[in-house]
Parts: C-alpha cells; sequence; structure tokens
C-alpha cells in the first residue's frame, strides 16, 4: 500500500506516486462515474494498481492510499 | 568531425561500453541513449535515478546536498544548522552564490555557515544536548533570523539522534519555528532526494503555518517557485513577470524569506522553474489549495516569449497584453544581440551535463544564438525529466544519464564539441583537454542567465568561452611547423 495522488492532466488522469517519484498517465480505470470511483487502474508504463472503490472525489488533485498489483515500481 | 547519424552515435556508446566489466556494462547500457523524438516515454530506452555503479566515477552529489546546498540555503533569513561534522557543513558553503538583498549576519545567513561540529564523543553519547545549546547560541548572536533549520549529516542518522524533539521543544522556548530536515547524505542514490526531502518539510513545518490567518491573495498573484536566485536568476525573472502585471508574492527559495513561504499559499499560479526540485511542494500545494502550477523556461528570447504568452494564457487580457508589451519591448535588445553573436557562434556544438533542469532548458537559449545542442544529460533525473529532455533534442543526439567521468570524457574526444556545459569536477579536466568549458551549475561565477537580462549575460559568456584566443595557442611553439606562417598555424590548430 502507497499513497498516490492522482491529478487530471490534458489526457486523462495522471498518477503520481511521491514515495517513489513515478509519474504516469492511467491509461483505463475500472470504475470512474460520480457513485463509484476507482478499482484497478492501469498505468501507460504497464503498471497496474488498486484502489478501494469509492465515490469520486469533489476535487482534483486527490491523494489515495493504492495497492500494487502488477508492474515496475 | 561532423554531426553522428544514428548508426555512428550507437557505435560510440558500444565503443565507450567496451572498457566495463560485464555485469558494469550490462548496467550502464541502460542510462545511455540515442535521441529519438518519436518516442513518447523516455522509459524503455533509459534508466534513471538508480544507484552509481561502485567504482566508477559519478557526479552526483548526496540527500544533504540537495537540501541544504539547494533547497533550505537560499532562503535568506532562515539560519541552516548543518548539525554533525564539520566537513560538509564547511564545502557547502557559499559555492552556490545564490545572491540576496540584505545585511550578512544581521537579518540574512546565506553565505555564513553553522555547524555544531560533531566529535567523538557526540557520536559515542549523542548530540541533542549540544543542538540545543547551539540553537541557544545561534539565538543569542543573531536575534534577526526568522526561523532555524536544522540540517542532519549521515552519523545523526546513525546514531539515532532525536533532532525532532530537541526542534520542538527549542522551538516553543525561543518562539521561531524550528524545522528538523532528515537529509542524512546515505538516503537516496542523489541529491534528488534531498529535494523530496526538503519539500515535504517546508509542507509539514511551514508552509501551512498562516493557515486560516490569510488576507484573501490578489487576482494576478503568483509565486516563483524552483529558481534559486543563481548569480540574480531570479531577480531578473521577478522583473519581467512584475512588468507583465503580475504580482510575485514569493521567491522559493533564491532570496525568498519565511514570510513568503507562509504567504504562499494565497497565490493564484505557481509558477515552476527548476521542475526536479520543487515539483513536490508544487503538487501538495495544488491539492491542499487549488493552486495550478505551470512549468516555464527562461532560457533565451525565443523560450522566454513563449513562456511569457504561456503564463498569460492563465490570467485576463489585462496580462495578455502586459505580456506582448513586454516582449514587443525586448525584442529590439535581444535581436541586436543574436546579430552580435550568432555570426561568431554559429553552427558550434554544445555538449550538456548538469543537473535537473539545466540540460534541456538551456537548449533553446543555444538555438538561438545558431549553437546546436549535440548531447545532455543529467547527473539526477528522473524519467519524467527525460521525457520533456526527448522532445526538446534533435534526433540522433546522445542522453546519457549519471555519466561517469571516463564515459564524459570519451563522449568529448569523439565527438569533438566546441563546448561543453557541466560542473566544477569536469571544468579542468576539459580545460586539459583543450575544449572550451563553461560551469553551468553557477554559471561560472557569473550570471544570471535567466530572463532577457540573462540572455545578453548568456550570449556574451558563451562568446567568449568558444572564440578565446587561447584555444589556439595550444600547441607548443617548438612543436609546429617551421615553415607554417602564423595563420597557417591558426588554421591547424582549429
Amino acid at each position: 500500500m502507497a499513497n498516490i495522488m492522482i491529478r487530471k492532466g490534458d489526457r486523462g488522469y495522471v498518477f503520481y506516486m511521491p514515495k517513489r517519484d513515478i509519474e504516469d498517465s492511467i491509461v483505463a480505470m475500472e470504475f470512474d462515474t460520480p457513485e463509484k470511483w476507482g478499482g484497478e487502474i492501469r498505468l501507460g508504463n504497464g503498471g497496474i494498481y488498486y484502489i478501494e472503490p469509492q465515490e469520486a472525489p469533489t476535487r482534483l488533485p486527490y491523494s489515495v492510499r493504492a495497492k500494487r498489483i502488477d508492474g515496475v515500481e | 568531425m561532423g554531426l553522428l547519424n544514428r548508426e555512428e552515435a550507437e557505435a560510440l556508446i558500444q565503443e565507450v561500453l567496451e572498457v566495463y566489466p560485464e555485469k558494469a556494462k550490462k548496467d550502464r547500457a541502460k542510462h545511455l541513449m540515442v535521441n529519438d523524438k518519436t518516442l513518447e516515454s523516455a522509459k524503455k530506452c533509459i534508466t534513471s535515478n538508480r544507484k552509481s555503479v561502485p567504482g566508477v566515477m559519478t557526479q552526483r552529489g548526496c540527500a544533504y546536498a540537495g537540501a541544504k546546498g539547494v533547497v533550505w540555503g537560499p532562503f535568506k533569513d532562515i539560519i541552516d544548522i548543518s548539525h554533525g561534522p564539520i566537513g560538509c557543513g564547511q564545502y557547502s558553503r557559499g559555492g552556490r552564490r545564490n545572491y540576496y538583498s540584505g545585511i550578512a549576519g544581521v537579518d540574512s545567513f546565506c553565505d555564513m555557515m553553522f555547524s555544531s561540529d560533531f566529535q567523538e564523543k557526540d557520536v559515542v553519547f549523542g548530540g541533542d544536548k549540544k543542538l540545543a545549546k547551539l540553537i541557544d547560541e545561534v539565538e543569542s548572536l543573531f536575534p534577526l533570523s526568522k526561523a532555524l533549520s536544522v540540517q542532519s549529516e549521515c552519523p545523526i542518522g546513525l546514531i539515532g539522534d532525536d533532532i525532532e524533539a530537541v526542534s520542538k521543544k527549542k522551538a516553543v522556548e525561543i518562539g521561531k519555528t524550528i524545522v528538523p530536515v532528515r537529509c542524512e547524505g546515505f538516503r537516496g542514490v542523489s541529491q534528488s532526494l534531498g529535494h523530496h526531502i526538503s519539500n515535504d518539510a517546508l509542507r509539514d513545518w511551514m508552509l501551512s503555518n498562516r493557515d486560516g490567518k490569510l488576507e484573501p491573495g490578489g487576482p494576478y498573484d503568483v509565486a516563483i517557485l524552483g529558481d534559486y536566485n543563481i548569480g540574480g536568476d531570479a531577480w531578473a525573472s521577478r522583473i519581467l513577470l512584475e512588468e507583465m502585471g503580475l504580482n510575485v508574492v514569493a521567491q522559493w527559495s533564491g532570496d525568498g524569506t519565511v514570510a513568503e513561504i507562509e504567504n504562499t499559499p494565497k497565490v493564484k499560479l505557481n509558477l515552476l522553474h527548476c521542475y526536479r526540485s520543487m515539483n513536490y511542494i508544487a503538487r501538495h500545494m495544488e491539492e491542499k489549495y487549488g493552486i495550478p502550477w505551470l512549468e516555464y523556461n527562461f532560457f533565451g528570447p525565443t523560450k522566454i516569449a513563449e513562456s511569457l504568452r504561456e503564463i498569460a494564457s492563465h490570467f485576463d487580457d489585462t496580462i495578455k497584453e502586459g505580456a506582448e508589451r513586454v516582449i514587443a519591448k525586448y525584442q529590439p535588445a535581444m535581436d541586436a544581440i543574436i546579430a552580435k553573436f550568432k555570426p561568431r557562434l554559429q553552427g558550434k556544438k554544445v555538449m550538456l551535463y548538469v543537473g535537473g533542469l539545466r540540460p534541456r532548458h538551456t537548449v533553446g537559449a543555444y538555438e538561438d544564438l545558431g549553437m546546436e545542442v549535440v548531447g545532455a544529460g543529467y547527473e539526477f533525473a528522473h524519467n519524467d525529466d527525460y521525457d520533456r529532455t526527448i522532445k526538446e533534442m534533435k534526433d540522433a543526439t546522445l542522453i546519457y544519464d549519471d555519466a561517469t567521468g571516463y564515459e564524459l570524457e570519451e563522449f568529448v574526444r569523439q565527438i569533438k564539441p566546441d563546448l561543453v556545459g557541466s560542473g566544477i569536477k569536469e571544468k579542468y579536466a576539459f580545460h586539459k583537454m583543450g575544449v572550451p568549458f563553461r560551469q553551468m551549475h553557477s554559471w561560472d561565477y557569473s550570471g544570471p542567465y535567466h530572463g532577457y537580462d540573462g540572455f545578453a549575460v548568456f550570449a556574451r559568456d558563451m562568446d567568449m568561452a568558444v572564440n578565446n584566443p587561447c584555444w589556439t595557442l595550444f600547441k607548443a611553439p617548438w612543436e609546429k611547423p617551421a615553415e607554417a606562417t602564423n595563420e597557417d598555424t591558426e588554421a591547424l590548430v582549429a
């Protein structure tokens, strides 16, 4: 589990993990509706992380705990 | 030797790698690449922010250097205590020329050094008491300081001193903010982690001090982040922003103050010059205070004009007009500078190996002068820096991460650039090889290089280095062919 920050970029969501200073685009997010948001997220570099599905944040950037499932670190 | 094509550049990298043992070769190969502009992301071609190979000469610094030397040092009214043995403090004092306005030792402390001078007994019995005593002494000698920071050196982390507890206790006693910075040199692989740690310390101990008490800011309030006022850089940038109608609330950290840090949360836009060392705090402010941030580049008139327009696009028409006015005002002067120096510098090749932003930011300034950057690399950049660099550089140029002394020398020997821009550790090696050199970390004791005023200095300095007559005198007189005339000899040597 690590803290990540999700912000809005020019082309969709951008993933940032301060601890390892990894910044990448989020190419796919499992749930992306106002009621249910999060789930499995896939990064441009091939990494896969998991955010507990929750209500969409009202304001971005937004810090949240995420679990690494697969991919580079 | 002309410019390399892709195959030649790749062959050169292979040739340079040849001397390494198998394991080191495999590791170093990942840090060297030939630029390919079509790449979206640098990740597949270059690895960065990794531990240096033991046994090679790396040019990197440590976390303490990143924290005390880069981020904290330039704040003028903060006393930075180098907590630990004396050497780290002494050798990081004053070398970077972060200018400030103020009186040294009275209200400004940039070029002074405060250290707890650890001895054997402090390592054995702990240094917390010494730190407390030191804070009392500092407070009685320099009462006009606005805050203190404790920059820990390696032994503090190794013996596990509790500098946080001392800082908290003393802060209450003297009534000032005291920030413990856990920037022991052994942390991380380079100074980059020191930047991150200091950003986090600023975030946790200072930035929110006036939360809820701040007056709402004006519509044109901005902060300059990541400009360290080397040779006056931040001043040369600040006047341009003020001329276009913006109100610069804070300078992080060159010539900056505690009050400026605490006032930053009210700005409308954070302007980020050195992305590598201050993006962390910009991201934090974006999340907590909703302040957007923007990277800009104030090297060379082309990039300055681009950046001014981009900054203005975040504001209303008065600022947009202001930006156009500023660009129009300085353009004739810039054209005159380019007309003067471009003929002398046209087509010259430059290789750069510097720190966090210059290898990509200065490319535009060199191109304005008709020069070409044929190789660039960083000591401590991360992947996102290389993503940005790939777009700035031409195809088939060399990109090197954490280059070793041997690699740099070999690249320069083969590519034969007309100018090398790097740090003091490389300077004399290249001078002895007969290659013109500029020390690009602190502008070779010149500057400023930012802004329109800075470009004038930049152009003059590059001309001074490249066209210095001493480079034609490299061959001893008795080694010259006897029958050659003066002009012939010059042609031979050149």
